[in-house]
């Protein structure tokens, strides 16, 4: 692809680059006493996790890089950390 | 419209006529009428600019950069001390390809402290990657800052230009000068039309850092830009030309150089008085010339070497010089006859202001032509 | 997943697992929005965000040297001005480029007054370039350039006070935040941009890497760092101190000290009493200046 001038780019290209094969941990969300509040979607420093119709929260695992703040902040204790089978 | 104008005053007359939107730039002497000229011609609304008085020339470049990557026509000018302070952002300027138009009143660089003539700062900043032209008079270094604009601009080129006059020696003195109409500008160099800029209509982000794998690559474009710089001064000179009369079309110029033997080299105001002394020269019967160099970079290897492939010794006066080697126009001029066979001498001339007169042109010639060269012209020697 | 994602700091970039400055770069855009043109330093979130071609910001971003962000800042506002464009210009700097190698250009900026607001994203230390100390840096903490010692505690100097010498500039609007407070950041960096003049907010975004902590913990980090009075989160609106969150029991500084590897020799191989209690002086005259102590009765 040619090099476009003075090292400029268009947005959000960074999403080629698939983070979440740095894991170690993944996070489980279980969906048992999650209340909704969002904060998991808050405080994701990837900006991964996402509502989704039903108004629950998952993360996308193509860029969570398991830094497990998600699971620990969850006000709701709904969310796991466990090491991920490779 | 013929007027007698201060060689600073002119420059920022061509400067309002060229429409720059955004102004960013910090006094130094002899800049300091340019600055100011443009400063009261924003405040008497008579160039609708936004002027950022900034807190150094650090700062000023860099606001260059931020108004010119917001899609604005911008403009600043500095010389000596302040020219090296801006050394990184004159880098990163040409590096994001930023087409912005500088003028430097070329003055020494300390240590010592000199508030005077020589071309060192510019020419010290020959690696960046901003194109440099050089003036021989107050009507050139005018005229010059409108085919600057329009060659920077060019998205074939897309590169920040220095324009370059000699402090106190052009930025102090008055000139007869011809200067165009609004009109006149308006016709030649149209509004500026950015490759891209910063809008959350179309957001791009620019300055992104290169890794290994790139970072050659987008060199190498830097550096093509440059070559079609000349091509591209070429056009905008000769549509100058058509327009206004006056021909700048050369990124070198011969005066009396076609049957030289020895031909001088130079750049600046000094070429004025080369041409004088070389006038007297011949009335005497030597086949002296001159070739007066405009285009600094890109160099014009292939236009020096063919003006002075009839010449027997080539002189060059460096108004510099490269510490630990030479002046750099000699070492230049030097690559571009490489494999001719003619001698080239270099003569350091005129740091920090000592004066150089028609009678110092004689006497380099004549020690061209015995051969001795590669000095520092006019040391006092009772100081040393 | 979403391709189309609504972030305008997006996935896929290069920050450790658990970046404060990735959160707070998320947050600071949630309260921007997308008319917003972000001028970045040279750091660790330019660096983390922006290798070609890879790019994590959707609004127009702008890097050009370490130093020069207000600079480039104050030269884009002109532009929009001269333009007629409405976009907020906010910088979103480090605390070297900001407290140390930028004072030139910060300072000139807020004395000239644009308008911008300028986000200095606060770890405390020359980050990317492995953890050096900056004028950011608190008393006593560790860093490659300030390192305990046989001879040393490491960094002799209290925190630079930044805001105060902004507040002493004329800026309308002086704030500081946390990324442990999200909605309080998002609240403060809507408020700056939406505020006539040059505006600052110095967000506290502990680094997981740099300060010796798991990355889970970033926001825990953050939230003793207010409650033991270390950091305080305030407005200072036209020079008068509006708000400062206050802390019910206060905790002593040593829970926020103890969690983080780069206090640690204060506490190994034996507790070194005199420099805790300079800390909690530290944290008690803060919460002194900023009224921030609210003791509840038994």
């Amino acid at each position: 692809m040619a090099l476009r001038v003075g090292c400029a780019a268009a947005p959000g290209r960074a999403r080629d680059n698939k983070t979440g094969s740095w894991r170690v941990f993944k996070p489980i969300f279980k969906h048992e006493t999650c209340t909704k509040c969002g904060l998991c979607e808050t405080i994701c420093p990837e900006g991964c996790v996402k509502e989704d119709k039903d108004g629950f929260f998952t993360p996308d695992l193509d860029y969570c890089k398991g830094c497990g703040l998600c699971a620990k902040e969850c006000p709701a204790d709904d969310i796991e950390m466990v090491q991920e089978e490779k | 419209m013929m007027k007698i104008v201060e060689g600073s005053h002119a420059v920022a007359e061509a400067v309002k006529l060229c429409r720059p939107q955004v102004i960013s730039a910090y006094p130094i002497t002899p800049q300091t009428h340019i600055v100011e000229a443009l400063a009261s011609m924003v405040a008497d609304c008579e160039l609708d600019a936004e002027y950022i008085c900034v807190e150094s020339e650090f700062s000023a470049l860099s606001g260059c950069i931020g108004a010119s990557a917001a899609g604005s026509r911008t403009y600043s000018a500095t010389t000596s001390q302040g020219l090296a302070l801006m050394f990184e952002v004159c880098f990163n300027a040409a590096g994001m390809r930023l087409p912005i138009v500088m003028t430097i009143a070329n003055r020494a660089m300390g240590a010592p402290l000199s508030i005077w003539n020589d071309q060192q700062d510019s020419i010290s900043l020959r690696d960046a990657g901003w194109l440099q032209y050089y003036a021989e008079d107050i009507q050139e270094v005018s005229d010059l800052h409108f085919i600057a604009y329009r060659v920077a601009e060019d998205h074939r080129v897309l590169l920040p230009a220095f324009v370059c006059f000699d402090g106190f020696i052009l930025t102090h003195t008055y000139e007869p000068v011809d200067m165009p109409t609004q009109q006149e500008v308006d016709a030649y160099l149209p509004a500026f039309k950015p490759y891209q800029r910063l809008d959350a209509k179309e957001p791009i982000s620019m300055g992104m850092y290169a890794t290994p794998d790139y970072y050659m690559e987008f060199r190498y474009e830097v550096d093509r830009a440059m070559q079609r710089a000349r091509d591209a001064y070429v056009d905008a000179a000769r549509a100058f030309a058509d327009q206004f009369g006056r021909d700048y079309t050369g990124a070198v110029e011969g005066y009396r150089l076609e049957d030289a033997d020895t031909a001088l080299v130079a750049m600046g105001s000094i070429c004025g008085t080369v041409k004088d002394a070389i006038d007297e020269m011949r009335a005497d019967g030597k086949r002296v010339g001159l070739l007066k160099i405009r285009s600094f970079r890109p160099f014009p290897s292939e236009e020096v070497a063919a003006a002075l492939k009839g010449a027997s010794t080539v002189a060059v006066l460096d108004k510099n010089i490269s510490l630990g080697q030479k002046g750099a126009v000699a070492l230049e001029v030097k690559d571009a006859l490489y494999g001719s066979g003619i001698p080239v001498l270099d003569y350091i001339v005129a740091l920090g202001g000592r004066d150089i007169r028609k009678r110092d042109i004689a006497k380099i010639v004549d020690l061209a032509e015995k051969g001795t060269g590669d000095m520092f012209y006019g040391l006092r020697t009772e100081v040393l | 997943m979403a391709e189309n994602s609504s972030e305008l700091f997006d996935a896929g970039h290069r920050a450790c697992g658990g970046c404060g400055p990735a959160l707070a770069a998320r947050l600071i855009m949630k309260g921007s929005g997308e008319n917003t043109i972000v001028v970045a330093s040279t750091g660790c979130m330019e660096v983390f965000s922006t290798p070609y071609p890879e790019t994590a910001w959707k609004v127009p971003w702008i890097h050009s040297l370490f130093e020069n962000a207000a600079a480039v800042a104050s030269g884009i506002e002109a532009s929009l001005k001269r333009q007629g464009r409405d976009e907020h210009v906010i910088c979103i700097c480090g605390d070297g480029a900001t407290f140390d190698i930028g004072m030139l250009c910060i300072s000139g900026a807020f004395e000239r007054g644009h308008n911008i607001t300028y986000i200095c994203y606060d770890n405390e230390a020359y980050m990317n370039t492995g953890i050096q100390r900056s004028g950011a840096t608190p008393y006593d903490a560790d860093t490659t350039t300030s390192p305990a010692g046989k001879c040393s505690t490491g960094n002799a100097r209290p925190k630079k006070d930044l805001p105060a010498i902004l507040v002493a500039h004329g800026s309308p609007y002086v704030a500081t935040a946390s990324i442990a407070y999200p909605n309080d950041l998002v609240k403060k960096v809507e408020r700056a941009v939406n505020t006539e003049g040059p505006c600052y907010i110095q967000v506290h975004t502990p680094c997981c890497t740099g300060w010796g902590f798991d990355g889970a913990d970033t926001m825990a980090i953050g939230r003793l760092a207010v409650e033991t009075g270390l950091w305080v989160n305030y407005e200072i609106v036209d020079g008068e101190l509006e708000k400062a969150k206050k802390i019910v029991n206060r905790k002593p500084v040593e829970e926020y000290l103890k969690a983080q590897k780069r206090f640690r020799h204060l506490f190994r191989p034996g507790r070194n009493e005199e420099e805790i209690a300079k800390i909690q002086a530290i944290a008690d005259r803060n919460a002194k200046k900023f009224g921030i102590d609210i003791a509840l009765k038994k």
